[in-house]
């Protein structure tokens, strides 16, 4: 692979950003690349340090907003030709129901994720709490002199106590999760308008 | 590290490094190299940052029949410098509040 050929693939791979911020990359790498080659790098090498196109455009598109990759997008689609124009307005009842549908599913999903994890949490709070409350109906009972009592409360007390730092740990775990699957998700979703851009 | 507290640190960096002359983008990241490892992708997230606040400049200037873009930090920028090194005093005070106490145990 030579210098153009990697600027041209880092192009592809940009494809569905606005133009300006393309050229811009293309720009900053392609300086780099001369400027490592001047110090005496050969071309492979230099590119090599550069590093894959592919992974640099992933990079780039993570960092962007997606405000910025869908505005970009609309912005397009207003070079339409008139007939264009008619079919989409009398599609509209179609496809902007579908949309929302889209947007709605996506919302759901992510709610009903958090709604898992607010419930493990709302375990873990429940453990924790009864703890305390059967604690303290074992102290009243040993003042009263309840043997008995005393001391099958205290144990069950114990017992949820274990389990409420047993459910710390898996809710713990479970919010991390939750919170890597939603970046993925709007990556995923950002991903979904530049391939669309980059088959035309 | 800490990501806001990296960002901060990598951007009064590239600051210093176009203080004293202006700079391009591989000499920046030449010149830092003993201090901080920076790839391409980093450094142009950095400097477009640093345009966008108005820290640097950037002038496009013909070198050896191609273009290059040279970095001129602004009076703002100089200016961020300075900050750093005051709040960096401030940290460097707890750092040893924090590094006594641990000797004290």
């Amino acid at each position: 692979m030579n210098k153009q050929e990697f600027l041209f693939e880092l192009e592809k791979a940009l494809e569905g950003l606005p133009q300006e911020d393309i050229n811009d990359r293309i720009e900053f790498y392609g300086e780099m690349i001369d400027d490592l080659m001047e110090e005496g790098l050969p071309e492979n090498e230099a590119l090599e340090r550069i590093g894959n196109a592919n992974e640099i455009a992933t990079d780039i598109i993570s960092e962007t907003p997606i405000t910025k990759i869908i505005k970009e997008r609309v912005k397009k689609k207003r070079r339409m030709r008139a007939w264009e124009i008619v079919l989409l307005s009398l599609g509209s009842p179609i496809w902007l129901s579908l949309g929302i549908a889209f947007f709605a599913v996506i919302f759901s999903l992510y709610v009903s994720l958090w709604a898992v994890v607010i419930s493990l949490w709302s375990v873990f709070v429940s453990f924790a709490a009864s703890s305390f409350s059967l604690l303290f109906g074992g102290v009243v009972h040993i003042i009263t002199a309840n043997t008995p009592s005393a001391i099958c409360l205290i144990a069950t007390a114990l017992v949820c106590a274990g389990l409420a730092i047993f459910s710390f740990y898996g809710c713990l775990a479970a919010t991390k999760g939750s919170a890597i699957l939603g970046q993925k998700t709007v990556f995923w979703i950002k991903n979904c308008f530049i391939k669309k851009e980059a088959e035309k | 590290m800490d990501i806001q507290l990296k960002r901060g640190i990598l951007d009064v960096a590239v600051l210093a490094a176009i203080k004293d002359e202006d700079s391009y983008g591989y000499k920046i990241i030449k010149d830092l190299k003993p201090y901080i490892e920076l790839s391409e992708s980093t450094l142009y997230t950095i400097l477009k940052r640093l345009d966008t606040a108005k820290m640097l400049t950037v002038n496009s200037v013909e070198y050896g029949g191609r273009m290059r873009k040279y970095y001129h930090i602004t009076d703002a920028g100089i200016k961020r410098i300075e900050e750093f090194k005051e709040e960096w005093k401030e940290i460097m005070a707890i750092y040893k509040f924090v590094a006594k106490e641990e000797e004290n145990e």
